[in-house]
């Protein structure tokens, strides 16, 4: 089996035990209602981490992200709420302001050559400085379209319920995940997080590539925002505070290396997932406080990283010995 | 005045850097269907006409045609849009991706936007094929073995350029039968009509495959000659710029008695690193250690020193077992190690001369006895005469001093704890002509006042200059141990061949 | 000898410091003003002094962890774990000296943690501290669960707001550290030892330095300074909040070593210049305070200043202003 596939067929693993476990105590978990909470509640963390997975597997790191989810639902209540704008005209505002300020990100990272996190610090200090500048208090949005979206859903047998911001995310990840298999981008995004001295030799456009990759986090996040807009019908400066380490989180559980070149948009979905499982578990146990929640992701995180250290130390790539026999 | 026989020609390159002039006036011509050897001692600009070719660097003044065309060469996808493809010594792939990423990225084929992969795979099987590799295009590039991945590097080029191909040291980390198979392929590229360059320090390869060779020293063209017009023995003469002419051994052997045994290796030696040695060191000697390349010599001087730990034998400090298996041991009993690549181990770039020549002294003392300036002043400035190390101040950066000075500085850390025994590592490797001469002096001198030094070097004369026993290594092994009249080079260049080259006139 | 003293003053940082402490004097006259009240020292500067103590103690931990290439993201959620530990221990009955004693020891074995990850599994830091970063906050709340743990205790709210010779406890014991640490590498090798690992590991290991044992100690050091700073931040609001107490102080840590002059690549490094680092950064927050802007307008202002560092060190400024900075270009390579 390759060594990329190792740490995500052990995700998988853990996830399918976890649940199972999950599920013979508490039978009610196995059930498409669960299921479908899963997606809606995880929807935002979920298409964050797709922006973050890129952003890794290039090599950098960004903690903006929580902050721009933050920044963009006050632009987006802002917007419609006191400036009468359509949702959709604030959507796409939003989106916009955001790959701006990702494109800004990537150029310094880029050109200053600094390191991508204190970068993405300055960045997340922008962008969380800028929400409570235009607004300190919690901005609710009250508007039709808003209603109508609520009202898309998919209702499954048993009870369950797809929502439309569920479903989002899920099409982000199929997207997220053709982007980083099946186009020459993502393939630079890789080549970037493997070797950037060889990856420029080769000629990937190395400033591109940065640039779009900072770029297409923000936008991720911005979109992000939208949904937790959605979810929570109103803008709040300090919202999702914190999500970056979620998702660098569910990223690395995911499978995908932390230092870059290695990992899978799917691998992702399933670090969501067991992120989101352990959240419900906790719920349904009633018993256990919500700080095991992150007692459980540090752990989890120290077991991938040891197991990530163990899987790609193990065999350095370009030692010959490997293969001489 | 065009003259297209050329597949590639620089004119009358000069390239000035600051007030160095790395390559004055030369001309260097590429034949379609040759393999056209570039050799030159480190410093001779073979590396700066290389980058000139490729586009990392702009001349100063000069021209670069291709086909009789002048070009203009700006950047390495330029390069390759002009048919110009370039291996470099460390294989510059991307080890987390599959070989056949490896082979098409940034022109993988695309269907409906979205790369087709089957198509890749099937077209990479195709170009593996042609190179005689039998592996999965969709596993993962490190997986496979330096040379397959050399040989990837090539395949790369070729497909992407197609006329002209630079290999930069491909065989610096091959093994024999590796090397063997490159050549095949090189040979086999040479008929298809690709321009080669080929940039080695082995001569035995430049005349086992290339067609002519031009020489370089200190940037200029000393020559470019058929090769079947010159012996090796020209060969060297022209690269050093004087009759060396492998005037064998000289006087070191045999001249004084050799003094008490200070280390006594006994069956040392690492698993996949370096086969178990026995070897004895006595005071007021210097062993040589030859070799090529990736022959085990770095993996020997650094089990000797801890660098490595050894998992076989045992070794003898002035008659008693001891332990070595860290630096820390070692430097306890009065060893020193001045690393083969002085850059990532050896120097401490961006902190003082001064510093950078007390370390080791400090680390044996300890933390709480620290040094103070003025004493740290005294010890640096006292080495620093000793050996004429040229820093403007002690307090400046080291890695603002040439090669020599640095390795002079490292020298002088060892030099600061009043060592027993001695490890250069390519002692005199890169360095300009005043301080390879400081150094030579230097292990002389020590070897006089009682010291134990081993060194490696793949400067053969001078190793037979200083050394009482040379040391050969070959395939992690060590294969000989020369004393008295075999310490010259025709014999180790033998022992590094196992008889081999008959060549070695 | 006065030349050297002046030469020393005019470096980057104590201008910026200058040019801040400037800036609020313009915007609020009052700024320089000390009285005397209650055995103690009152004004903006004073106040200053006490409000950065915390992230200057942070700093004086932080910087050798960044002079050795590394990064500590923990910091903040050991603070909250140290002052979880001591005001458990107090509520439950126990004396002062023991609850200071366990939360020390607490910061200093989350220190040790990240050290082990570090020197021994070779993980890079800036993952390595990741996992403390994230799960010290879970085990605070554990600690305290879930509550703010108030407490009555005298000798851990003098800690967090008590006074001594007029100068409050926590700049009191800011300028304490900052004296033991600066001798503790200055006066022995230390120093020396972590800018050469911090230069160079492979090459230190080689000329015969521990660099395993230095870089548990390093990290050991920063737990422990985080474990001070979590004990005043508790002392002061005489309570311990796990979720709140030291949240995003890692990055004014990080920032403050940044401004102080250390690379984030490691190297040279100073700790009387990240203190500087952290008291600018105070002193920008409560100029934004006392002149009357929202305190959310600070965040803007740090990522000004965080680009503005940048580009002072980034080899492009080398480009446009060539002479001193254009080594670090090449280290890079």
């Amino acid at each position: 089996m390759s060594r990329s596939l190792r740490p995500l067929v052990a995700t998988a693993i853990i996830f399918i035990i976890a649940y199972s476990l999950a599920v013979m105590q508490f039978p009610g978990m196995f059930s498409t209602r669960v299921l479908g909470n899963f997606l809606t509640d995880n929807a935002f963390l979920g298409i964050a981490a797709v922006g973050m997975t890129f952003v890794i597997l290039s090599g950098g790191i960004d903690l903006s992200v929580g902050a721009v989810i933050g920044f963009t639902g006050v632009l987006v209540a802002v917007l419609i709420s006191w400036a009468g704008f359509h949702p959709l005209s604030a959507f796409a505002i939003a989106l916009l302001v955001a790959a701006i300020f990702g494109g800004v990100m990537g150029l310094a990272i880029h050109y200053m050559q600094v390191p991508a996190f204190i970068v993405t610090l300055a960045g997340m200090f922008l962008a969380r400085g800028g929400a409570s500048v235009i607004t300190q208090d919690s901005v609710p949005i009250s508007h039709e379209f808003y209603s109508w979206i609520s009202s898309l859903i998919i209702r499954l047998p048993g009870g369950g319920r797809l929502s439309f911001i569920g479903l989002t995310m899920v099409a982000v990840f199929i997207v997220g995940a053709l982007v980083a298999h099946r186009t020459k981008f993502g393939s630079y995004v890789y080549a970037l997080g493997g070797n950037p001295v060889s990856a420029s030799l080769m000629g990937v456009p190395v400033a591109r590539t940065t640039v779009g990759v900072y770029m297409l986090s923000s936008v991720l996040a911005a979109l992000a925002g939208i949904v937790f807009s959605l979810y929570t019908s109103a803008g709040y400066p300090l919202a999702a505070v914190g999500v970056e380490l979620d998702a660098i989180s569910a990223v690395v559980i995911g499978g995908t290396l932390l230092t870059g070149g290695y990992g899978f948009v799917l691998g992702t979905f399933i670090g969501v997932m067991l992120l989101g499982l352990v959240q419900t578990y906790i719920i349904f146990d009633g018993t256990l406080s919500s700080w095991w929640t992150k007692i459980v992701i540090g752990v989890l995180l120290f077991l991938f990283i040891v197991l990530q250290r163990l899987i790609f130390a193990a065999s350095a790539p370009g030692e010959k010995a490997a293969e001489k026999g | 005045m065009v003259d297209a026989d050329y597949a590639l020609e620089a004119r009358g390159i000069i390239k000035v850097f600051g007030n160095h002039v790395a390559l004055d006036n030369v001309d260097f011509g590429l034949r379609a269907g040759e393999i056209h050897a570039l050799l030159g001692e480190n410093g001779a600009g073979k590396s700066t006409l290389i980058k000139i070719l490729t586009g990392a660097y702009q001349p100063t003044t000069g021209q670069v045609l291709a086909d009789g065309v002048p070009v203009a060469v700006d950047n390495p996808q330029q390069a390759q849009k002009h048919g110009i493809g370039t291996v470099y010594q460390e294989v510059n792939l991307l080890p987390n991706r599959s070989v056949a990423e490896n082979l098409f990225l940034g022109h993988q084929p695309t269907r409906f936007g979205l790369v087709d992969r089957r198509k890749m795979e099937r077209d990479s099987r195709d170009i593996l094929e042609r190179y005689g590799l039998d592996i999965d295009p969709a596993s993962e590039l490190g997986a496979h073995s330096v040379a397959v991945q050399q040989i990837v590097a090539i395949a790369r080029a070729v497909e992407l350029s197609g006329k002209v191909l630079i290999l930069d040291e491909p065989t610096a980390s091959l093994d024999r039968n590796e090397v063997e198979r490159l050549f095949e392929i090189m040979r086999d590229l040479r008929a298809k009509g690709l321009a080669i360059v080929f940039i080695t320090h082995f001569l035995d390869q430049v005349f086992a495959v290339a067609d002519r060779v031009t020489i370089l020293r200190n940037g200029k063209r000393i020559e470019t000659r058929a090769l079947d017009d010159v012996t090796r023995t020209d060969v060297v003469r022209l690269m050093l710029g004087k009759d060396v002419a492998f005037s064998g051994a000289t006087g070191v052997q045999d001249a004084r008695p050799l003094g008490e045994v200070l280390l006594d290796f006994r069956n040392y030696g690492r698993k996949r690193s370096v086969h178990p040695f026995t070897l004895s060191i006595h005071k007021g000697e210097v062993v040589g250690v030859a070799g090529l390349l990736g022959s085990g010599r770095t993996e020997m001087a650094r089990i000797m020193f801890g660098a490595d730990a050894a998992d076989e034998g045992e070794v003898h400090f002035e008659g008693k077992p001891v332990s070595i298996a860290r630096p820390t041991d070692a430097i306890s009993k009065g060893f020193g190690f001045c690393p083969e690549d002085r850059k990532a181990e050896g120097i401490f770039g961006d902190l003082s001369v001064r510093e950078n020549i007390i370390i080791a002294l400090q680390g044996k003392l300890g933390w709480f006895s620290a040094l103070n300036r003025d004493e740290q002043m005294e010890i640096a400035g006292k080495f620093g005469e000793a050996m004429d190390i040229r820093a403007a101040s002690l307090d400046m950066p080291i890695k603002l001093l040439s090669g020599g000075n640095q390795q002079k500085v490292i020298l002088s850390r060892w030099l600061a704890t009043d060592p027993a025994f001695l490890i250069l590592d390519e002692p005199t490797r890169g360095i300009d002509v005043g301080a390879h001469a400081e150094i030579v002096r230097t292990i002389n001198r020590l070897r006089d006042e009682g010291l134990a030094l081993v060194v490696i070097s793949s400067e053969l004369d001078e190793v037979v200059a200083y050394s009482s026993r040379i040391v050969v290594m070959r395939d992690r092994e060590m294969v000989a141990e020369l004393s008295g009249k075999d310490i010259n080079p025709g014999v180790i260049v033998q022992a590094i061949a196992n008889h081999k080259e008959g060549t070695a006139s | 000898m006065m030349r050297r003293i002046l030469g020393q003053l005019a470096n980057p940082q104590l201008l910026a410091l200058a040019g801040v402490l400037l800036i609020n004097w313009l915007l609020f006259p009052n700024f320089f003003r000390i009285t005397w009240q209650d055995g103690r020292l009152f004004g903006s500067l004073i106040d200053v002094l006490n409000r950065g103590a915390p992230v200057a103690i942070l700093a004086i931990g932080m910087v050798g962890v960044i002079a050795t290439k590394g990064v500590d993201l923990s910091v903040g959620a050991v603070m909250a774990m140290a002052g979880a530990v001591a005001a458990t221990l107090v509520v439950a009955g126990y004396p002062a000296p023991i609850a200071v004693a366990a939360a020390l020891t607490v910061g200093l074995l989350c220190g040790l943690w990240n050290g082990f990850l570090v020197a021994v599994l070779d993980i890079q830091p800036i993952v390595a501290t990741l996992v403390l970063m994230v799960a010290g906050r879970g085990i605070a709340q554990l600690i305290t669960q879930g509550f703010i743990v108030t407490f009555n205790d005298p000798v851990l709210i003098f800690i967090g707001t008590g006074s001594f010779l007029g100068l409050p406890m926590a700049a009191v014991i800011a300028i304490v550290l900052l004296v033991i640490v600066t001798l503790l590498v200055r006066k022995t090798a230390l120093g020396l030892f972590i800018e050469a690992v911090g230069v160079n590991r492979a090459a230190a290991s080689l000329a015969g330095i521990r660099s395993r044992m230095l870089l548990l100690y390093v990290y050991g050091l920063s737990g422990l300074c985080a474990a001070i700073a979590g004990i005043i931040v508790a002392g002061d609001i005489r309570g311990a909040d796990a979720n709140n107490a030291g949240l995003w102080l890692e990055l004014d840590a990080i920032l403050a070593v940044v401004i102080g002059g250390t690379s984030l690549l490691g190297g040279r490094f100073s700790v009387p210049l990240a203190v500087v680092g952290a008291i600018i950064i105070q002193a920008m927050n409560t100029g934004i305070l006392v002149s009357g802007f929202p305190p959310e307008f600070n965040l803007i202002v740090k990522a000004g200043l965080i680009f503005l560092v940048l580009i002072i060190q980034s080899p492009l400024a080398g480009r446009l202003f060539p002479a001193r900075l254009r080594p670090v270009q090449e280290a890079r390579k």
